[in-house]
């Protein structure tokens, strides 16, 4: 198996095996709008959600070993800090090897997202997604030309959607109870 | 982080150009966020500098929108449910229906494309049926075909994104 196929069967795994609890609901809603900044932020944290310190933080690792929370860190805006294209590339992949091959490209460090969709024939026939940021359209264009080398033969088709504009962007805002936010 | 949901147009708003330390942190810790009492601390010393130094950076990005926050990234469809979904909307109507999907809670992200599938959202909510419940309003509020994508399969590790400064 290779890395990216291991990591795609690893959080499958995590996914069927862990499932957050009403703590740790508590806690993802209570930072959704970022750790506070204050020196020890998991003190005020606890104290939002009626929990210890340790509490939180083992729970912060639990969440981490299990695959339900990625990471932990700053999170940049690619767009203020100068990357103005965003594209979103598309590819039509034979669905018999989709899922490794979307594993080898999510693995790609210039994309920051890759998802495998349902097609809508005949409207859309693209199953794979691979978000693709740079400073301009000719940086993009070289990136989505990487992808398409390591896709070959696999790939019928593809096109990259650029935004034009952002017409709403907001963080995770969750009633508890939800924190399924899939992004762009 | 929540803010108001201003458009802008992707010509405009200057880049925000960081300084030395705004750069190690976004280079150094979009992952791997000590989960220690005192993580800024403990932040502070790989980059020799004082705790309230890097509190600052983070907090004058945070205020600059070149970050949207310190914090997680969580697992699409961990507890909640989402997707993403797509419409081709008459070019005269688009700003309408924007902003009758933004008028949505629930639309987290929303997105004008080059493509005749011009208008790309994201949906989240509590359970699949508030998700399905709200494309279908929008459908009969716009009397457009929304496609729904919703994710079979995400790959990415997610280890943040490098930025290659130049």
């Amino acid at each position: 198996m290779n890395a990216a196929a291991a990591v795609a069967a690893q959080s499958d795994e995590a996914r069927a095996a862990f499932a957050l609890d009403d703590l740790d609901r508590r806690i993802i809603a209570a930072t959704q709008s970022g750790l506070p900044l204050t020196p020890r932020p998991y003190h005020a944290v606890a104290e939002t959600v009626g929990a210890t310190p340790d509490d939180v933080i083992a729970r912060f690792n639990r969440m981490l070993d299990s695959g339900a929370i990625r990471r932990i860190g700053v999170i940049p805006n690619h767009y203020r800090l100068g990357f103005r294209a965003n594209g979103m590339s598309v590819w039509d992949v034979d669905d018999a090897t989709a899922s490794v091959l979307g594993g080898e490209v999510g693995a790609l460090d210039f994309v920051s997202h890759a998802y495998l969709r349902p097609r809508h024939l005949p409207e859309w026939r693209y199953n794979l997604f691979a978000m693709v940021h740079g400073r301009d359209r000719g940086e993009v264009e070289r990136k989505v030309r990487n992808i398409a080398d390591l896709l070959g033969d696999a790939c019928r088709a593809n096109d990259i959607l650029y935004s034009t504009r952002i017409l709403k962007k907001t963080g995770l805002r969750l009633s508890p109870g939800a924190n399924g936010q899939e992004r762009t | 982080m929540s803010g108001p949901a201003t458009p802008y147009p992707v010509d405009e708003a200057r880049p925000y150009t960081p300084g030395a330390l705004e750069k190690a942190l976004l280079d150094g810790f979009q992952d791997g966020f000590p989960l220690t009492e005192r993580p800024y601390r403990a932040i502070a010393e790989k980059c020799g500098v004082s705790e309230e130094d890097v509190v600052a950076a983070i907090a004058r990005m945070q205020e600059a929108k070149a970050i949207s926050r310190v914090g997680a990234v969580v697992r699409p469809n961990t507890a909640g449910a989402s997707t993403l979904a797509a419409m081709a909307v008459p070019p005269e109507r688009l700003d309408d229906v924007a902003a009758q999907v933004n008028g949505y809670d629930q639309v987290t992200h929303n997105y004008e494309r080059e493509h005749e599938l011009n208008l790309w959202f994201v949906v989240t909510a509590t359970g699949r049926d508030m998700v399905d419940n709200v494309l279908q309003d929008i459908e009969t509020a716009t009397g457009l075909t929304v496609l729904d994508l919703s994710l079979v399969e995400d790959y990415h590790i997610d280890l943040g994104f490098p930025l290659q400064w130049t």
